[in-house]
Formats: C-alpha cells, sequence, structure tokens
C-alpha cells in the first residue's frame, strides 16, 4: 500500500471576519497526483500556502511523511518542491545560478549541487541556455525553469500552484507531461488548477474547493457519478432515422433517443464500452453514420452541479 | 550561518549587476566630488586672500603698518601680500581683480599721525571677493584702533598731571608695541578636511544611503516579484533570509565606498588617513547606514512608501549631516548635525586626519551603537518585512 505523504486536517485560515479556508482536509499518496480545482479566488492558494509552511494556519495540522509540518519546521520544508502561481525567479542571475541559489538553500553543495542542477536543466530542457541571464529567456522557459526549481531537491511532495497560468499550449503540454512524469517516478504531486481539462487530464483524484470549503473530492468517475447523468451521444447520420432508433431503443444501456433533422441524439449510461454495439445496431438498421460525438458529464458540470456557478466565474 | 551567506552572496551578485545601483554607489558621488573639488573653493582651510599694498608715505607710521601688520600676514600662508609702488597701480590690480583688496598709505600718513591729525588709511576692495574685502578693512580698522590707543594713551598721561617729555616718541614707542592683530590660518585646517578629501566623503557618504535604500528596496521586491514565498518554503529560518539580505547590502555598501575610496584617492588625490580607522569608520558608517533604511522599511505599508520615506531620510541626513559643506561653521546646524550619521562618520575622517587612530573611536562607537539599535528593532518587527 502506498505511503501517505501529505495528510491535513481540519486547516482553517481567516481574515478578520472573513474565512478563507474553512476545514479543509486533504491526503495524497507517493505516486499520486491531486489536483485541487477551483476558480480563482476559492482559496486554492491559501491552502497551498498553509500546505507549503509559508503562511501560519489558525486551527488544523498537517503532516509531511508523518512529521508535523508548519512555518517553522525547516526538516519538513526539505521535504517539499514548491513552485509558486507567480514566476520566483531572479531575472538578472542566469538559469543556472537561479537553480544554484534555491539548491543551496536546500542545502545542496559541490558536486552533488552541479549535478542536480545539470539533471534538472535537462528535465525542463533548458540546458543549452543555462548560463544565459533569465531576463532573456521566453515566458514558457522561465516558466519550465520555475518548475526545475521546486524539482531541485527531490521532493516527496511537490507542490504546484497553478504553473499553465499564462502558458502558451506547447509548453504547457510540456508541463504536463513533466508533472505526469514525476508522478511516475514516485512523488506525491498537489496542482492546483482552474483549468478543468488539467484536472481531468493529469489528476488521479481531483478535490473540488470553492469559497474555502473541499465539496466534493474523488477521482473523476467519482465526482461524475455524483451527478447520477449520463453521457449523451450524437449522430450525425442519413438514412432510416426513425428505424434506428427503434433499434437503438431496445438496447439495455441506452435510455432514451431522439430523432433529429440530421441524426439522432442518445443517452447511454455510458458511452465509450458501449459505442460499438451502437454503431453496429444503426449499421443493421440501414442508417450510414457520418460522425460521432460523445458528450460526457465533465468537472464542470460536477462544480456547476455542487457550487451553482461555472469554474471559470 | 551558511544560508546567511549564500542569500547575502545572492544579493551582492545581483546588486553588483544593478546599474542604478552602481549609478547612485560609485558614478554620481565619484563624479560629483570631482566636479565639486575642481570647481569650488576648498571648504576647511581653503580661505585665501590677495592683497596689494601701496606705500605712498614711507613713514614711520606706514612702515609699522606694512612691516609689522601686513608682515605679519604673510607669515600665514592664508594670506599673500604684495607690494607696489603706487596707488594707481594697486587700484588697477583690484580692478583687474588680480588681488582682493588694496591698502593704499597715501603721502603724509605718518606726519599727520605724529601730528594729532586725521590720518587716512584707504582700503579698495574686488566686489567679487567680498571676504577676502572685508577682513581687507578689518586689518585696517583693528590698526586705526591701536593708533587711537596710542593717542589716548599719551592724552590719559598728560590729563592726570604725568608728564610726557617727548609726547611724539612716546606714542611711536606705544605704536612700537607687538603687531596688534594675529591671524591664524591653522585654526580652520586642523578642524576641516581638504576640499579634495572632504567632498569624495561627503558625496560617498550622502550616496552611501541610496545604496543602502535600494538594497532594502530588495527586501520588499522579493515580495513583489514573488520570490519571496520560495524563500520562505525553502528550509531557511526568516530572521536567517532577512540577516543574509541585509548582509548582502552591507556588501554592496563596503564594496561603493571602497571603490570611491581608492578612485578619488587616485584621480583628485584623497587623503583619508591611517587605513584601520578608515576602515573602522566606514563599516560603522555601512551597517549603520542599512540598519537605518531597514527600520524605516519596517514602517511602510507598500514598496512605494518605504522608498519614498528612505530617499527623503536620505536627503534630510545628507543636508543637515554636512555632507555638500561643513556645518561645523554654522552653530544651530552643527548642533543638529550629530543626530545624523554623516556628521559623524565626517568628523572621525576629520580628526582622524591628525593621524591618532583613537580619534575615530567616539564616531565609531556612535555609528555601531546605532546600527546595533537599527538592526535589533528591524528583526523585533521581521514580519513587516519577511512575509508572502
Amino acid at each position: 500500500m502506498a505511503e501517505v505523504v501529505l495528510r491535513c486536517e481540519g486547516l482553517r485560515k481567516a481574515y478578520g471576519t472573513v474565512v478563507a479556508i474553512d476545514d479543509l482536509g486533504i491526503e495524497i499518496t507517493e505516486g499520486e497526483t491531486y489536483g485541487l480545482l477551483g476558480p480563482n479566488g476559492a482559496g486554492k492558494t491559501t491552502a497551498i500556502s498553509m500546505i507549503v509552511g509559508i503562511l501560519a494556519r489558525d486551527a488544523g495540522s498537517v503532516t509531511i511523511d508523518g512529521q508535523p509540518h508548519d512555518v517553522h519546521r525547516t526538516a519538513t520544508k526539505r521535504l517539499i518542491g514548491y513552485v509558486p502561481q507567480e514566476l520566483a525567479l531572479y531575472p538578472d542571475l542566469t538559469g543556472r545560478e537561479n537553480l544554484h541559489f534555491f539548491g543551496r538553500l536546500h542545502g545542496l553543495s559541490g558536486r552533488e549541487l552541479r549535478r542536480r542542477g545539470d539533471e534538472v536543466l535537462d528535465v525542463v530542457g533548458l540546458s543549452d541556455r543555462a548560463g544565459q541571464r533569465v531576463r532573456t529567456y521566453s515566458g514558457g522557459m522561465s516558466r519550465r525553469l520555475h518548475i526545475g526549481v521546486g524539482l531541485l531537491n527531490r521532493p516527496r511532495l511537490l507542490v504546484l500552484d497553478e504553473p499553465t497560468v499564462g502558458v502558451d499550449p506547447q509548453s504547457r503540454n510540456a508541463i504536463l507531461d513533466n508533472v505526469r512524469q514525476l508522478a511516475g517516478q514516485g512523488m506525491a504531486v498537489l496542482y492546483t488548477t482552474h483549468y478543468m481539462e488539467e484536472a481531468e487530464r493529469l489528476c488521479d483524484r481531483v478535490g473540488i474547493i470553492d469559497s474555502g470549503r473541499l465539496r466534493a473530492e474523488g477521482t473523476r468517475r467519482d465526482l461524475v457519478t455524483m451527478l447520477d447523468r449520463e453521457d449523451e451521444v450524437e449522430l450525425l447520420a442519413d438514412g432510416d432515422l426513425a428505424a434506428a432508433a427503434q433499434a437503438l431503443a431496445e438496447l439495455a444501456e441506452v435510455s432514451a433517443v431522439d430523432v433529429r433533422e440530421a441524426g439522432l441524439r442518445l443517452l447511454v449510461a455510458e458511452a465509450g464500452p458501449n459505442l460499438p454495439q451502437i454503431l453496429a445496431t444503426t449499421g443493421r438498421a440501414g442508417v450510414t453514420v457520418r460522425s460521432v460525438q460523445v458528450r460526457e458529464p465533465n468537472l464542470e458540470s460536477v462544480f456547476l452541479h455542487l457550487t451553482g456557478k461555472a469554474l471559470r466565474d | 550561518m551558511r544560508q546567511i551567506f549564500v542569500i547575502a552572496t545572492k544579493d551582492l551578485r545581483l546588486h553588483l549587476r544593478n546599474s542604478t545601483l552602481l549609478l547612485f554607489g560609485i558614478v554620481l558621488p565619484l563624479g560629483l566630488a570631482v566636479l565639486f573639488s575642481t570647481v569650488l573653493d576648498d571648504p576647511g582651510g581653503g580661505f585665501q586672500a590677495r592683497y596689494v599694498v601701496a606705500d605712498e608715505d614711507r613713514g614711520p607710521a606706514a612702515n609699522a603698518f606694512v612691516t609689522d601688520v601686513l608682515g605679519a600676514l604673510t607669515a600665514e600662508s592664508t594670506f599673500d601680500v604684495q607690494r607696489v609702488a603706487a596707488a594707481t597701480e594697486a587700484t588697477r590690480m583690484v580692478d583687474r581683480g588680480a588681488v582682493d583688496a588694496a591698502f593704499i598709505v597715501p603721502a603724509g600718513f605718518s606726519a599727520d599721525i605724529a601730528a594729532g591729525r586725521t590720518a587716512t588709511l584707504r582700503v579698495l576692495g574686488d566686489v567679487d571677493s567680498p571676504i577676502a574685502a572685508y577682513v581687507a578693512r578689518e586689518i585696517a580698522q583693528s590698526y586705526a584702533t591701536e593708533v587711537r590707543g596710542g593717542r589716548l594713551a599719551v592724552a590719559v598721561t598728560v590729563a592726570g598731571g604725568g608728564r610726557v617729555d617727548d609726547p611724539a616718541g612716546f606714542a611711536a614707542r606705544v605704536q612700537a608695541l607687538p603687531p596688534p592683530l594675529t591671524v591664524s590660518a591653522g585654526s580652520t585646517a586642523d578642524h576641516e578636511l581638504a576640499s579634495r578629501t572632504f567632498y569624495p566623503a561627503g558625496m560617498a557618504v550622502f550616496f552611501l544611503f541610496f545604496v543602502a535604500m535600494l538594497s532594502v528596496s530588495t527586501i520588499l521586491a522579493e515580495r513583489t516579484t514573488g520570490t519571496m514565498p520560495r524563500l520562505l518554503a525553502a528550509p531557511v529560518r526568516r530572521p536567517t533570509i532577512l540577516v543574509g539580505k541585509l548582509l548582502g547590502g552591507v556588501g554592496i555598501g563596503l564594496v561603493a565606498m571602497s571603490v570611491l575610496m581608492v578612485s578619488s584617492t587616485l584621480l583628485i588625490g584623497a587623503r583619508w588617513g591611517p587605513p584601520l580607522g578608515v576602515a573602522a569608520l566606514v563599516t560603522a558608517l555601512v551597517l549603520a547606514a542599512t540598519g537605518l533604511m531597514a527600520l524605516v522599511a519596517t514602517a511602510a505599508r507598500t514598496t512605494e512608501q518605504a522608498t519614498g520615506w528612505m530617499s527623503t531620510l536620505a536627503v534630510l541626513m545628507g543636508m543637515f549631516g554636512g555632507t555638500f559643506a561643513p556645518l561645523a561653521r554654522v552653530e544651530g546646524l552643527a548642533v543638529l548635525s550629530y543626530a545624523t550619521p554623516h556628521r559623524w562618520f565626517l568628523q572621525g575622517l576629520t580628526d582622524l586626519a591628525g593621524g591618532d587612530l583613537r580619534a575615530v573611536v567616539v564616531p565609531v562607537v556612535v555609528l555601531l551603537g546605532l546600527a546595533a539599535a537599527t538592526f535589533s528593532l528591524t528583526l523585533l518587527r521581521i514580519g513587516k518585512l519577511v512575509r508572502p
């Protein structure tokens, strides 16, 4: 059984009368990527700040690898790699100088520091630009180095706070691939985002946060199941649509069929595994299918269902 | 401790790559020091007067004035007195600005004095040298007072029933007494630095506070640029971050001061005094400047506010601390200047010019005391600077 790397319970933070985080509890095991999904202002960064030990909490507890953790514990901070939302680099230092500086703060030195710095530069694809000042880097390159700094100390827990904000699609893909790779190496990853696609693509489990409270958490499938909503399949087709609709309605997994002007619309319990049977049935009814579109309930729908507002409000 | 040096070294490297900081720390102070010391008078032992005397009388009273009074002045390097034969030539020299003032002793001057008549000693001053001309008038006035004193002595003796067999001889003996006034140029030179040292020192200390301001501003900038959260998340204690950053500021302050001192020595011949004493003074000054600026920054709510307060303080302290002119000459301001590190530094340098290392003890202790107090208060208010 995988070990729990991060456990936080009952986290609370208030600023005067405004409660930013209320009774937040998260557990992440090694090799797991946990996504904290919520709109801007939901409390993601405040939660992250308490977890990494930047911000003192009002209540609750955090343990890293079983050790109590707070703002003053340097021993547990050594286990964390933190990638803040804003670029946290010194533009007038070179890429390598930035890495070496933060590496030294984490206790690396000498040959180990140089080796680890080179490894990270290789991972983020900046080996050839390492000697140039960060000021000369493109946005995507800076963002990659920014993430690289979080990897220097081979953390047990990697915390990434919206690492793809303001990043071009190509760099975003590279970042997501990197994160997936790191989790594959046994690192526990806490990833905050307000991009539903990223959470769906990257995270083993997702926590939905809004107004400082964790509204729900689980795998994508767990969360979607909460909606008790079926997948929607739209077939663009020619032929005897009425006959095809009749045949499809007899399938156990299909709960409803509508005949539309240029095709059919079906509600299916789980579209993916049943799609071959649906297409075979329409074929037998003499209908030619020109395109298929499957719309599954997604995390956006879950968020809307749980909070009554859209994720990007 | 290692982490303090890691942070300080990183900051020092960044400071050395910061053109604004180098402009304020080295280029501006050095440029202004060279300019001021070249263009302006020596603020300390710098009073110089060039006089000419035309003795058309050549009698004993005229000779007493020219030889005893003006002759005594020429013994001091402050005064330069030339002799010319005619009043017209002396007048021409004043008009040309070749001298600051002319003394003209007209023919019959000694005879008038001996006969008890009114004698005239003319002083012509150059309008562009008001101080030197004023001093010339005072010298002449002093001599006139002395002559009157001689006459009075004779008159009182006679009126009191005493016998004066030879009134003219008596008056002459009175006038033959030692010169009525002495001027010492050494008094100012002993207490103020020469311009070639004063201006580099003044500019260095003035701009050092801007260097300190810029280095302290980087603590606040770590917050606005986003690196502070990363520092706070690293396994580093918060006082370590603050001390490391302040140490980086002290480092760049020392670098700037050292470069300025060496450059001004080579370029304009500044003389700083015994290296050990100077090093102690400079180190104490840099610590005090950094501590003071850091403390000011803890009181501000925003980076802009902090920068505004720090720069205002730097300018005011520079002005009242005597970095542009030696305020020891102005009584009220002289007292006020002791409230600034600038004054203690300049005072220390001035006292050190005599070559006695013990002279810097008091200024160094005062500056270190200020540094200790401001650093302590800043550490107590660490949450105002080192926070996400």
